[in-house]
C-alpha cells in the first residue's frame, strides 16, 4: 500500500501560532534513502515542520503524508515506522536503563535486541543506571538508542546535537551514517551546525521565518553558489548595489558577493559600475547562509 | 589511509576525498596495488556520508587512479596512471609557489634563492641512492 509512498511528503502547510506565522506555505518531498538536512535560525520553524511529520500537530492548512499516511489519523502505523530524537528528551526518569530498554522493546515488534545492546556497550551506558541520575550526554546516547535499536525505516532527529559535547554529537553523526547506510533508510535531521549538515545530509532545505528559501540536493546547492571577490579603482563608501548578489560585505576597495545562479548578471553589474571580478570560488555553506538571511531580511523590511 | 576533511570552505566533500587521495599516491603513501578502505569504513572514519565517498571513487575511478575488483575491494591502479605526473608536478608546483612568495618577503632575491637551493640539494645528496 504504503511503499512506493516517499517517506515524507508534505504539500502547502501553513502553521500560525496566535500572530506568528510559524510556517507559511511549505512543501516538501524527502525520498528514499536520503539524509535530509534541515538548517535554520531558531524559531525558523523547525521544530513545529518536525512536529507535523510526527503528527504532533495536526496539519490545519496544507497536508503531511508520512509514507503515504496522515500521522494524526494513523500513528501507530506511522510511529511504528519513525525513530526519533528531539532536543527536549522525556525518557522516565524512574527508570533503571535496563527496564526502560525491556519496555520499549514491548512495542516495537521489529525491536533488536542484539542490536540494542551492541548499542548500549559502545553508548558505555549502565544497566543498572537511573534515568534521572544520567548525564545530559547519558541521556542523549538513551534516546539515540532507543531511537535506532527497532532499526526504523525513518529516523528524525530534531537538534539532536544540541547543547552536547563533541564526543557525543559524534554518536548522532555515526548513527544517522549507519542508518543510510543500511539500504532503503531515510534521515531527517534538524540543525543549526552547518557542518554537520556538510557532512551527512545529501539534501537541504534552509528555513527562515517559517518558509523554506532555499532546497535541494547539498551539492547542486553548493555548486551554483559562487562567491565573487570585486575590485574598484576608487574606495567605495557604501556597499554596492549588484543585481544577481544575495548579499554583499567588505570596505574600501575590497567586496565578496554570494550568488546563485546569476552571476552573470552580477559580474555586468560590476563591469557597469566601473569594477571588475578578481576572484572566483565556491560559496562555503555558512556564506550562503548568511547571504540567504540577509536576503530573507531585506524582503522582510521592504516588502516588494 | 588518513585524510582530513574541512568543511569550512566551499571544496565538495568528495573533491577533497579525491584529491587527497591522488596526493597520496602520487607521493608514493599509497603504492599501486594497495587497497583503499571500503565506502562505509571511510565514511564512518571520516564521519561523512556514504554517497559522498561513493562519488569519490567514482571521480578517481573514472580518472584511472583506482581500480575497482569485484567482490574484493577499490586498489590504487598499478602505476599507469596518466595523471600522476600531473599530479606530482602539481604537488611541486604549489610548493614552489609558497617558496617564492615566502622568500619575496623575507628579501631574498631570485640569484639567493638558487644558490641556497643548489646548496640545500648537495647537502642532501649523501643519502640519495644515485
Amino acid at each position: 500500500m504504503s511503499t512506493s509512498s516517499p517517506p515524507v511528503e508534505i504539500q502547502g502547510l501553513s502553521r500560525q501560532f496566535q500572530n506568528k506565522l510559524a510556517l507559511d506555505n511549505v512543501s516538501l518531498r524527502i525520498e528514499r534513502g536520503r539524509v535530509f538536512g534541515l538548517v535554520g535560525e531558531n524559531g525558523a520553524g523547525k521544530t513545529t515542520l518536525i512536529k507535523h511529520i510526527l503528527g504532533l500537530l495536526r496539519a490545519k492548512s496544507g497536508s503531511v503524508r508520512v509514507f503515504g499516511l496522515n500521522p494524526v489519523a494513523s500513528p501507530v502505523q506511522v510511529l511504528s515506522r519513525i525513530g526519533s530524537l528531539s532536543e527536549n528528551r522525556d525518557l522516565p526518569a524512574w527508570m533503571r536503563i535496563d527496564e526502560l530498554l525491556r519496555y520499549t522493546a514491548a512495542f516495537y515488534p521489529t525491536w533488536d535486541k542484539g542490536f540494542a545492546e551492541q548499542l548500549r556497550q559502545q553508548f558505555g551506558l549502565d544497566p543498572s543506571a537511573k534515568i534521572k541520575n544520567l548525564s545530559r550526554g547519558e541521556n542523549a546516547r538513551a534516546g539515540l538508542l532507543l531511537a535506532l535499536a527497532f532499526r526504523p525505516e525513518l529516523l528524525v532527529l530534531d537538534e539532536p546535537s544540541s547543547g552536547l559535547d563533541p564526543v557525543v554529537r559524534r554518536d548522532i553523526l555515526e548513527a544517522i551514517i549507519r542508518t543510510v547506510a543500511d539500504e532503503g533508510r531515510t534521515v531527517i535531521f534538524s540543525t543549526h551546525l552547518l557542518d554537520e549538515v556538510e557532512r551527512v545530509a545529501d539534501e537541504l532545505a534552509m528555513m527562515f521565518h517559517g518558509r523554506v528559501v532555499l532546497h535541494g540536493p547539498l551539492d547542486d546547492v553548493k555548486q551554483k553558489h559562487r562567491r565573487l571577490v570585486l575590485r574598484f579603482d576608487a574606495a567605495q563608501t557604501l556597499p554596492p548595489n549588484i543585481e544577481g548578489a544575495l548579499g554583499i560585505s567588505g570596505s574600501g576597495r575590497e567586496w565578496a558577493i554570494i550568488c546563485n545562479g546569476k552571476q552573470d548578471l552580477a559580474i555586468a553589474a560590476v563591469t557597469r559600475l566601473g569594477g571588475k571580478i578578481v576572484a572566483e570560488e565556491p560559496a562555503s555553506l555558512e556564506e550562503i547562509f548568511v547571504a540567504q538571511a540577509a536576503g530573507v531580511q531585506a524582503i522582510t523590511r521592504n516588502p516588494a | 589511509m588518513q585524510l582530513h576533511i574541512s568543511t569550512g570552505d566551499g571544496l565538495p566533500i568528495y573533491l577533497q576525498i579525491a584529491s587527497q587521495i591522488k596526493h597520496l599516491s602520487a607521493s608514493g603513501r599509497l603504492a599501486p596495488g594497495d587497497e583503499i578502505p571500503p565506502i562505509r569504513v571511510l565514511a564512518q572514519q571520516l564521519l561523512i556520508n556514504p554517497n559522498t565517498v561513493a562519488r569519490a571513487y567514482l571521480e578517481l575511478e573514472r580518472e584511472g587512479i583506482v581500480v575497482k575488483r569485484h567482490g574484493s575491494g577499490t586498489y590504487i591502479s598499478d602505476n599507469g596512471s596518466p595523471l600522476a605526473r600531473k599530479e606530482r608536478l602539481k604537488i611541486i608546483m604549489d610548493r614552489i609557489d609558497a617558496l617564492l612568495v615566502e622568500s619575496r618577503h623575507l628579501g631574498i632575491d631570485r640569484d639567493e634563492l638558487f644558490k641556497i637551493l643548489k646548496e640545500r640539494q648537495q647537502h642532501m645528496q649523501p643519502q640519495e641512492t644515485t
